[in-house]
């Protein structure tokens, strides 16, 4: 175009080149960590897919490499994660609506969100002291589920907690102030429409504290879940083992054998944490069509 | 929580009409105050029951500080202070006996930008009487509201659709409706037609005129033609002070103050 000058063209062309420059490197960077997962994937799957049948997945653990199976911890993540979630949602997502909608701002409630957020960086075996010096040991509830439970819902609830306020604080004001101009107490306008329109990233929240639980192992070491278990708990007072924990186990051993179990391992507890992201994310989206 | 004093409806005496002329709000020198900063400076004025009275101004001047103030909307807005009175029929609003969720209830308002809720349109409506204890048909009361707001017949077919699917004028008209739906006493309304096209605009004032034998409006807005076509008073405000007050026809036609004949005929604001 004759409108546009030699310099300006030239410079125009520049900006266009850094932009493409600019996307080649955003793209470079995320393909590299997916092939970084992906050799992970690889590396694991040849180890461990062989071992994967009923007999690995219907069996307790065995000093036999060919007899060993992953029943036990199985059973026990789901156990934990299922009281996790019951123990740790409520209380994270009421904790950020309390802060959120009915605290006042001040020192006090400043306070509170500078600990939540410095606690969210704690080491997880810290959190697996303190279960033990409070749940353990001074609510006496052993080397129980439940004591496992509510060590790891201490550690995911920060992050529960701070993802809720950010997902509660992208509510426009406008849908509050709509309700309240037409009678709505504080309690009334949170429930039916702060947290509905918040529920989409609070649960985003709440897939990433999950996952974060699924995979811990330190803090159940330190309350004392059991490394080798042959029974299948029956009640959240049953002691436990949790798969992270058996895989831990397998891999420390000196037998090939039971390297690749680890590995095999490490495909299930995958493919239980893919399950339970499919699901929270069905659920996510579900909500999110119902609000448009 | 005492019952503010129920005020007697007289939108059907037609016979007497000075009767009609009774204050629903009235203000004694009220003044608004941000941390400290007054934004409003001792405003006495009052608006009549069944009468729409418009308040207009510059941008900043106050106008909508003072709406929000009539149905304490800016206690959610932290560090505003206000003095003075408001007298709600024979109740202070801002006594301290008085539940600011009770004066909501019975002073309904409707904001600058259509706000609804991301629901149906039929929650839209149902939900705020709803919570506050309606008793009786739902679909009746969503129906009448409704047909109140002029939107019945553009969305009978579909109450059960999400609310923001509507175009920007048919959910201002979902929130008066949502608003009606309470069965205010007064209805506040914010620069309503500020986010709207003129047959959006058009569709809005015609609703007025028809809402007025029911309901007392005040209305805040930009617009200078659009408070004289509908309103019955108009308040003129600058800086937080309330310049002049009175029969619309007056205030655009023989302003008793210069600086309002300024403003109203555009040499300035």
């Amino acid at each position: 175009m004759s409108l546009i000058s030699e310099r300006d063209k030239k410079h125009l062309r520049n900006r266009q080149r850094k932009s493409l420059y600019f996307s080649y490197l955003c793209a470079g960077v995320t393909w590299a960590s997916v092939l970084l997962l992906g050799v992970l994937l690889y590396q694991v799957s040849v180890d461990g897919l062989g071992w994967i049948d009923w007999q690995f997945i219907s069996s307790f653990p065995s000093r036999f490499p060919e007899r060993a199976g992953i029943k036990s911890a199985l059973v026990g993540t789901l156990w934990l994660i299922g009281l996790i979630a019951i123990i740790s949602i409520p209380i994270g997502v009421s904790s950020a609506l309390y802060l959120e909608e009915f605290a006042k701002p001040g020192k006090l409630s400043k306070f509170i969100e500078v600990n939540i957020s410095n606690l969210a960086g704690v080491p997880s075996i810290v959190y697996g002291i303190l279960g033990l010096a409070i749940f353990v040991r001074f609510f006496a509830l052993e080397r129980s589920l439940l004591s496992g439970a509510l060590t790891m819902s201490l550690l995911i609830l920060p992050v529960i907690i701070i993802a809720s306020r950010e997902a509660i604080r992208t509510v426009p004001m406008s849908i509050r102030y709509a309700a309240y101009s037409l009678g709505a107490t504080r309690w009334q306008t949170a429930w039916a429409h702060v947290l509905p329109v918040s529920f989409p990233g609070i649960m985003t929240g709440v897939i990433l504290a999950l996952s974060r639980a699924i995979g811990e192992t330190a803090p159940l070491i330190m309350i004392g879940a059991l490394t080798f278990v042959a029974f299948l708990p029956e009640g959240p007072m049953d002691s436990f083992t949790a798969m992270p924990i058996q895989i831990y186990n397998w891999i420390s051993r000196p037998q090939q054998e039971f390297h690749e179990l680890a590995a095999a391992g490490i495909i299930v507890l995958l493919l239980v944490l893919l399950l339970m992201n499919a699901t929270v994310i069905y659920i996510r989206n579900r909500t999110e069509r119902r609000l448009k | 929580m005492p019952e503010l004093a129920a005020v007697e409806n007289l939108s059907a005496n037609t016979e007497h009409p000075e009767a009609i002329l009774e204050k629903a709000l009235d203000l004694h020198e009220v003044s608004i105050l941000y941390s400290g900063n007054p934004a409003i400076n001792k405003v006495s004025c009052h608006f009549l029951r069944n009468k729409i009275t418009s308040i207009i101004g510059p941008s900043g001047c106050g106008k909508s500080t003072l709406l929000r103030s009539l149905n304490r909307m800016n206690d959610f807005i932290s560090g505003v202070t206000l003095e003075g009175k408001i007298m709600f029929s024979s109740e202070d609003l801002y006594g301290a006996e008085v539940d600011p969720v009770e004066v909501r209830r019975r002073i309904g308002m409707v904001f600058q930008k259509p706000n609804p809720f991301p629901k149906s349109i039929y929650n839209n409506i149902a939900w705020g009487p709803g919570i506050n204890g309606h008793e009786g048909s739902k679909d009746e009361l969503v129906e009448r509201s409704l047909k109140q707001a002029a939107l019945w017949d553009e969305v009978k077919d579909r109450l059960h659709d999400s609310a923001l699917n509507l175009s920007g004028g048919q959910q201002q008209r979902l929130c008066i409706a949502r608003a009606l739906a309470m069965e205010p006493e007064i209805l506040l309304m914010d620069e309503p037609c500020s986010a709207l096209d003129p047959i959006s605009t058009a569709h809005i004032e015609d609703l007025m005129f028809d809402l007025k034998s029911r309901y007392t409006i005040v209305i805040v807005t930009h617009n200078m033609q659009q408070a004289s076509r509908i309103s019955d008073y108009t308040a003129f405000m600058e800086l937080g002070h309330l310049i002049e007050f009175g029969e619309t026809e007056q205030v655009f036609t023989k302003p008793l103050v210069k600086r309002t004949e300024e403003y109203v005929t555009g040499r300035f604001g």
